[in-house]
């Protein structure tokens, strides 16, 4: 049964006709670029890319470079989520790496041990006042209050200011980046509880990415701030006009935003053990660049989480495979851009197309 | 007085020092189509943006419902039952049918703020009933707006008036940018509402429509009424007379 009356009027309707979803030509992009790097491999290395090759193991897959490919994407992954709804909502956030560098400093300072191999540990932050060994919830809620108080500020900028959002975190970037520096005089700060490093240890980071990714799925599909946030990047003055409060609506989706690079920041500092002011860098234009990929659109109003995550995979993917194919990293460099504005235009060249056909 | 839906006494609005609208008189019977003609800046738009409370009137009365009222914004008047079609159409383009309709008052299955669970079976049939209702054609719902044409978004923010029990729809030159078949649509959409009794202010230039279309027509000139003619008594070329003011004084309305 193709046609139906779908919709109102006894219109005729051709459920062939529908266009599939945007993340299907994503995944479709992820499954092209796999099968080519297994192609190149079995020629040109008589290795292949996916599949297990060594007797000694008992998969069908190689497990190892999977788990690699996911593992080194989801820390960037869990702030790309973030970054995925403030574009979708018409905005942009320039600052969410910086955020992860100073929240890592600041929440790992609350997350020192008071001894190390019997004398006092020389990187702690607050061991005059006492401050160590604390249970881990309280670095945790630090970092969370960091995240939500950077995204508060953020939001506050655009929504009551005007500065467009490219500034205002910008700014950020730039202030965060130097608290980050101060916090410490830039000495690193090492040396966390047992805790605190359980919560970034081997696969975690890829759980704590899926669930979130799940959850911000969810959120986006089915709630009223999921609607708004397509409403308001699809068009601002008609979200005014139909009584949605748009400005309480940015200054919450930038608080979500900071937040959730607040618990990248927790994950990658427990997972390194160590917080550097350096942390961080440019994982926003890798966010930002994940989000693009994944088929978010920087005009707003158009994404979905499903298609960041793979747009994350595809990153992932690349990184993996020139490893696999022993090239050096600055072709990944290279390839990435290109990737980047590759994906923009396939994007545009597609809805150019589909508005044709309507 | 019982079966007057909108009435203002003297609605004046001052941009400094430009009388935009000076001592408007006006009403609405229940079921009534009006049009408001008048040239550009003839104060059709300040009329209409002083009802639905866009901007804040200089001085006056305005009567809606029965009760004298002071609504504080846009988003009031809507909520008191005053609909407005805006000449921006006022839709987001990346959200499909019911979103739209229901956009800003989403019915949700629990409250949980914000993140309140959206109830999408029953936007969808509430959605069919009010284009139903409105006798509005669209295809596929579940389309986004970016992806239909210009009578098709008309019609959908058209059939948003009528999603929620609206007492009063305003139209702001619904079909100034549409084809033939377009307007027709939108002119069979409003014949409908006329239909059901719901009282209309349709704002146009469009001559034939308004003479097809509305009971009473009311021209503007300078920012004062300058005519309130029944359609029966008036013929085209006494409405252009009072727009270019060959036609002066107010005409009063035969009994």
């Amino acid at each position: 049964m193709t046609q139906t009356t779908h919709g109102v009027g006894g219109l005729s309707y051709d459920a062939k006709k529908r266009t599939w979803p945007a993340e299907f030509n994503v995944f479709l992009a992820l499954i092209i670029l796999v099968g080519a790097f297994e192609l190149i491999g079995r020629v040109f290395l008589g290795d292949s890319f996916l599949f297990n090759t060594r007797a000694n193991v008992d998969t069908i897959f190689n497990e190892a470079r999977l788990q690699i490919i996911i593992l080194q994407v989801s820390i960037v992954g869990i702030i790309a989520i973030g970054v995925t709804q403030v574009i979708i909502s018409g905005g942009i956030d320039l600052s969410s790496g910086s955020i992860v560098g100073a929240t890592a400093m600041i929440a790992m300072s609350f997350a020192q041990v008071a001894t190390v191999n019997g004398n006092p540990n020389p990187k702690a932050m607050f061991l005059a006042q006492g401050w160590t060994d604390l249970p881990v919830i309280v670095p945790v809620l630090v970092a969370i209050g960091c995240g939500l108080l950077a995204g508060l500020v953020n939001g506050s900028l655009i929504a009551y200011t005007r500065i467009p959002p490219f500034i205002a975190t910008l700014g950020m970037m730039v202030t965060a980046r130097g608290i980050a520096k101060w916090w410490s005089k830039g000495q690193p700060i090492s040396f966390p509880t047992e805790s605190f490093a359980a919560i970034g240890k081997g696969l975690m980071p890829v759980i704590i990415f899926i669930s979130l990714a799940i959850l911000f799925q969810l959120i986006l599909s089915y709630t009223r701030y999921g609607k708004h946030c397509y409403a308001i990047g699809s068009n601002e003055d008609a979200a005014r006009m139909s009584g949605i409060n748009v400005k309480n609506h940015k200054i919450l989706v930038f608080v979500i935003a900071g937040i959730l690079a607040s618990l990248a920041a927790v994950v990658l500092s427990s997972k390194n053990l160590t917080a550097q002011a350096g942390m961080g860098v440019m994982y926003e234009l890798d966010a930002i660049a994940m989000a693009v990929i994944g088929g978010v659109s920087l005009s707003g109003g158009r994404g979905s989480i499903i298609g960041t995550v793979i747009g994350a995979l595809i990153f992932g993917v690349i990184i993996s495979g020139f490893t696999f194919l022993r090239l050096d990293a600055y072709y990944q460099e290279m390839v990435k851009g290109v990737i980047i504005i590759g994906a923009v235009v396939l994007d545009q060249w597609r809805q150019r197309l589909r508005a044709m056909r309507a | 007085m019982s079966d007057i839906v909108l009435k203002t006494e003297n609605l004046t609005k001052y941009y400094g020092g430009v009388h935009a609208l000076e001592s408007a008189n006006f009403e609405l019977r229940k079921g009534e189509h009006v049009a408001i003609m008048g040239d550009n800046g003839a104060g059709k738009s300040t009329f209409v943006r002083q009802i639905t409370a866009v901007e804040q009137r200089t001085s006056g009365k305005i009567w809606f419902d029965g009760k004298e009222v002071n609504f504080a914004g846009p988003i009031a008047a809507r909520e008191a039952g005053i609909e407005t079609v805006f000449q921006n159409l006022a839709l987001a383009d990346d959200l499909d049918v019911p979103s739209n309709l229901f956009l800003g008052r989403e019915k949700v299955l629990f409250n949980l703020g914000p993140f309140s669970i959206l109830d999408r079976k029953f936007m969808r049939k509430a959605t069919e009933a009010a284009l139903i209702r409105t006798a509005v054609k669209i295809p596929n719902l579940s389309n986004t707006i970016r992806h239909m044409s210009g009578g098709q978004r008309q019609c959908v923010a058209i059939a948003r008036t009528a999603t929620f029990a609206s007492k009063l729809i305003i139209m702001d030159e619904p079909t100034a940018a549409l084809g033939v078949q377009e307007t027709m649509q939108v002119e069979n959409i409003i014949r409908t509402l006329k239909a059901n009794g719901e009282p209309l202010i349709l704002i146009s230039h469009n001559m034939r429509q308004v003479f097809d279309l509305v009971d009473r027509i009311v021209v503007f000139r300078r920012g004062r009424i300058v005519a309130n003619l029944r359609k029966h008594d008036t013929d085209g070329n006494d409405i252009v007379s009072y727009i270019t003011g060959a036609k002066t004084g107010e005409a009063e309305l035969a009994a």
